[in-house]
């Protein structure tokens, strides 16, 4: 009991800290890669610090629905955290929830986020939360895949589970099917994070926008709650990449040693997601919003393709 | 001990009382209201009773009154299955009664409440029979009796010819499903010599394969027209939403439920599995029904017929998790048939109990803004907070959202179906990760549909003079929506107590009790055997209030200090901002009709009208529809070769009594030469 409660304390502390500073590297490393100085990687802490010390503007228009989402994002994100491992293979929560419950449980913050964007009665919150729910409506079936592809090979959906399993067979990501999944969840994770090419978090322009339109009528502590929630969540979905497929660095034991390997690793293995996260955004172009289910189409038989490789080879 | 067979006489009793006395009260409207509501609920309290009886007992009563005439009898079996579907009865019912109080008032002076009452009490008692039915004749009896209440009911507000027309389309296909399931009992009839489903199972395992392909295929058309699966659901978007909100509440949160108890009954139970293509084919045609239903739906911008089409994708939902235990039973897997089997009883229930507070919270915005077309509605939250925030669970919990009971059951469908990869072999398992997949996008379209259902009704500014004027509901209505509110987040919350419940009908139908491998730590759900999974519903709920505490300090330290105050939507610089310029139900879903407009083959048609420049248009007439595939594909094409037939057949039918009396002559020869040839 009390080893569950100091191990969650510890992940709540991680993903609470860590999420700014990834989205913080992610836009530097993006500058630089871009012959462009960026803003530092401190600068989303300074940015969720600045806009917990702002007033607060509410529509007129708005309901409680506007008010409670921004609590429902900031919590489901969190929460998932707790049920993923991220140091060692054993997630605080993972008792609680596995990849089935990661999912849903961000697809519950979506669905608040959606009704907070249509509830000021702003035409770009209303196509904010359209797109929104369209795109991630047509992401869930290739991301399912692709989990089913690893769960099915662990013979759990727990993700603690599939993180021993991984643990035992650290080369397994050179199987085609690891691959082929791992390339369909790393599209999925574009589409659920709100990158080019399917949106474009830097621009506040009425074309690109999916996830700041959405957020357009927020302000200050509120602001700050949805945007460090979009940051844990992008963490989190990152987290789902780096240990379910290399699961190197991860142990099952618990000393202050293995943590501090599992750490060393993790964010190691972060790095590199955000690289390769860094160099897709910089060399490609933001799609038309049409042209987006194509790529997800594409995720979509990625998956299908991995599972049938899973009985092939 | 209180004897089961009395309580349930006595549950019967008061229906059919309840029926006969608002009719005989149809002069005084508001005695024929009360009788009509009171009875309804006191019959589904004795429902209530009678089931939670027969789960605690666990076996098996039957009894039987001989009514002298051959083949019927009054024959009753109240088992598992039957006393599980009496619970999903009698909790929507007792909601129902109670709110009908407020509901039936507008009524009183304009329509006839005695007839109304005599209709409602009827559906309810022939619902009853239907589910404890032993005998075929009586349970074809009592289901033509609630085909024709529910049509009387569907065609309440017969002076409008819309509801003509669904009425029409609704009892044809009801009496086609009907005729299949009559072929499909003479045909075991026909091998017995009996009409008792007792008799018919030991000969099940002697019918030879065309008799059961046969069987299953009679069963299979009945069950599912009634059932609204794809392509039989024509009738359903039109016959719901006509109908008055609380009558369309029953119809599809219960009567297309006899078509789910009919399979299980019939393919389980009666006839003790069916071939495997069969499991797989039920299984598909789920996948189908779910993914187009949920499509559908995000076209409707008609509150009701949304909800309507939301009841095919969830008929959908269950007959994936019904398909995979038909399946895992042939294989010889009768622990996942039975985990695949909870599942898709729960989320029946659990469907019969959110699509219920659904149809009452629509009703209740029918009742106070007079109008079903969603573009008219908004801003209702204001006007009708206790409405609003029972839709708002209720569309969380049919988006299959945790903590709510529509996850639970969506869990252990995905938990099944991942365990079937696992168990089958050969090339059809990959349909188990594949229909998981579909699940997944029809929960998250089901999700994108009731933003689009809840934010453009209740959220932002009323886009007409009826929203504007609303108001609260009632209480009566608002007490019985609070009921299946709560019965929502108690089913959610408190999943892995009230699993359980189901032991007794797995144990019948597949001699299993997988209950306790299906809930480990005393709280968690567990995915039983194959694939261990665990979830738990009531600490992710507690885990979320947990975790917005600090995020509410944040928030509150943050408005202590620097203010929060209300400012107007930004207008981008040009003010006069109006409800004109809301997104509506129709922009919300163009992403998704552009997307998927293979299947819609949407058709638009603007007219503008200006004076000088195109960029100013005096005037904008905009139409958009989709094509109803169906209907246009199928249907059309179906009911022309029906004229055509039947314009042939006019040749015989001259209207001269003469040969009318010849035909029934050589009629009569025929038929008396085939009884003596036999």
């Amino acid at each position: 009991m009390i080893e569950v409660l100091i191990n969650s304390a510890l992940q709540l502390v991680l993903l609470l800290l860590v999420a700014p500073l990834l989205s913080g590297t992610i836009k530097t490393l993006k500058a630089r890669l871009q012959m462009r100085r960026g803003p530092g990687i401190l600068q989303s802490y300074r940015d969720i610090f600045k806009l917990l010390r702002k007033g607060m503007v509410i529509p007129e228009t708005a309901s409680w629905i506007f008010s409670a989402a921004p609590y429902m994002v900031f919590a489901t994100a969190t929460l998932v955290g707790l049920m993923i491992p991220m140091t060692t293979t054993h997630a605080p929560f993972s008792l609680f929830g596995g990849v089935l419950a990661v999912v849903y449980l961000l697809a519950l913050g979506r669905f608040f986020l959606a009704l907070g964007g249509l509830d000021t009665g702003s035409s770009f919150g209303g196509l904010g939360s359209s797109r929104e729910m369209t795109i991630s409506a047509i992401a869930e079936p290739a991301m399912m895949l692709a989990i089913f592809t690893v769960a099915l090979g662990a013979n759990s959906t727990n993700l603690s589970e599939m993180a021993k399993v991984a643990v035992g067979q650290s080369w397994r990501f050179l199987a085609p099917s690891q691959m082929l999944a791992f390339a369909a969840l790393f599209i999925v994770l574009i589409a659920e994070t709100g990158r080019i090419p399917v949106d474009n978090p830097a621009t506040h322009l009425e074309l690109t926008m999916i996830h700041e339109a959405m957020i357009l009528e927020y302000s200050g502590p509120y602001l700050a709650l949805i945007e460090w929630g979009a940051a844990i969540k992008q963490l989190v979905l990152m987290t789902l990449l780096v240990n379910t497929f290399f699961p190197f660095g991860l142990s099952s034991d618990w000393t202050l040693q293995t943590i501090g390997v599992g750490l060393a690793f993790y964010l190691a293995k972060l790095l590199m997601l955000a690289c390769m996260i860094v160099l897709v955004e910089t060399t490609n172009a933001k799609l038309r919003l049409f042209r987006v289910p194509e790529l997800l189409m594409v995720a979509f038989i990625l998956g299908a393709l991995a599972l049938i490789s899973t009985f092939l080879f | 001990m209180i004897s089961l067979p009395f309580v349930f006489a006595l549950s019967l009793a008061a229906y059919a009382a309840g029926a006969f006395a608002s009719l005989a009260c149809w002069r005084k409207p508001a005695l024929a209201r009360r009788i009509c509501c009171s009875a309804a609920l006191a019959g589904a309290a004795l429902e209530g009773l009678t089931s939670v009886l027969a789960i605690l007992r666990g076996t098996p009563v039957a009894w039987s009154v001989p009514s002298g005439i051959p083949l019927f009898a009054y024959s009753f079996s109240y088992d598992a299955l039957a006393g599980f579907f009496n619970l999903a009865l009698a909790i929507p019912v007792a909601a129902v009664s109670i709110y009908s109080f407020g509901y039936l008032k507008e009524f009183e002076g304009k329509r006839n409440i005695g007839l109304f009452g005599f209709l409602f009490n009827l559906l309810l008692l022939s619902l009853t029979v239907v589910f404890t039915a032993a005998n075929a004749f009586l349970f074809l009896i009592a289901w033509e009796v609630m085909a024709l209440a529910a049509y009387g009911l569907v065609t309440f507000y017969h002076e409008d010819r819309e509801t003509r027309r669904a009425g029409l389309l609704y009892i044809i296909m009801a009496h086609i499903d009907a005729g299949c399931l009559l072929l499909g009992f003479a045909l075991l009839i026909n091998s017995t010599g009996s009409a008792e489903f007792a008799s018919f199972r030991p000969i099940a395992a002697q019918l030879n394969s065309g008799q059961q392909t046969a069987a299953f295929v009679l069963f299979f058309l009945g069950f599912a027209i009634k059932a609204g699966v794809i392509p039989f659901h024509i009738w359903l978007p039109a016959a719901h939403p006509v109908a008055p909100s609380n009558v369309s509440a029953l119809l599809s949160g219960i009567v297309i439920k006899t078509g789910i108890y009919g399979m299980a009954r019939i393919f389980l139970d009666v006839l003790g599995g069916v071939p495997s293509w069969a499991g797989l084919l039920v299984l598909i045609v789920g996948v189908v029904s779910a993914v187009l239903g949920v499509l559908y739906a995000l076209m409707e911008h008609d509150l009701k017929r949304l909800l309507a089409y939301h009841s095919i994708e969830n008929i959908g939902i269950i007959l994936m998790g019904l398909g995979a235990a038909l399946i895992f039973r042939v294989a010889g897997h009768p622990t996942l048939a039975a985990v695949a089997l909870i599942a898709a009883m729960f989320h029946t229930l659990n469907h019969a109990i959110f699509k219920c507070l659904l149809f009452l919270g629509a009703g209740s915005v029918l009742h106070s803004t007079g109008t079903r077309n969603m573009e008219e509605m908004g801003g209702l939250i204001r006007p009708m907070p206790v409405t609003a925030f029972c839709f708002l669970i209720g569309a969380v919990a049919i988006s299959g959202l945790p903590p709510l009971n529509g996850f639970a059951s969506e869990w252990l469908t995905y938990q099944a179906l991942l365990a079937g990869f696992g168990a089958i072999p050969g090339l059809t398992r990959i349909l188990f990760p594949l229909a998981g997949s579909m699940l997944a996008l029809t929960g998250a379209l089901a999700a994108a549909c009731f933003v689009k259902a809840f934010a453009i009704t209740f959220l932002a500014l009323p886009r007409a003079a009826e929203s504007r004027n609303a108001h609260e509901a009632p209480r009566t209505m608002l007490i019985g929506m609070g009921w299946l509110t709560l019965a929502c987040a108690a089913l959610g919350l408190g999943v892995t107590w009230f699993l359980p419940i189901f032991d007794a009908m797995t144990e019948q139908l597949l001699g299993q009790r997988v209950s306790s491998h299906l809930v480990t730590h005393g709280l968690v759900l567990s995915a039983g055997m194959r694939t261990s999974g665990t979830v738990s519903t009531l600490v992710i709920a507690v885990g979320l209030l947990v975790l917005m505490v600090p995020a509410a300090l944040l928030v509150a330290i943050g408005v202590r200090r620097f203010g929060r105050k209300r400012g107007p939507v930004w207008d981008c610089g040009l003010p006069g901002l109006s409800e004109e310029n809301e997104y509506t139900a129709t922009a919300f879903s163009k992403a998704l009709r552009m997307i998927f407009s293979v299947l819609y083959k949407p058709r638009r048609e603007i007219q503008a009208v200006f004076d000088v420049s195109p960029y100013f248009p005096k005037e904008i007439r905009f139409e958009s529809e989709i094509e109803p595939t169906f209907e246009k594909r199928l249907y059309a094409p179906l009911q022309e070769f029906i004229f055509r037939v039947s314009s042939r057949m006019r040749t015989i039918q001259a209207g001269s009594i003469h040969a009318y009396l010849a035909y029934i002559f050589v009629t009569l020869v025929l038929l008396l030469l085939f009884g003596v040839r036999k």
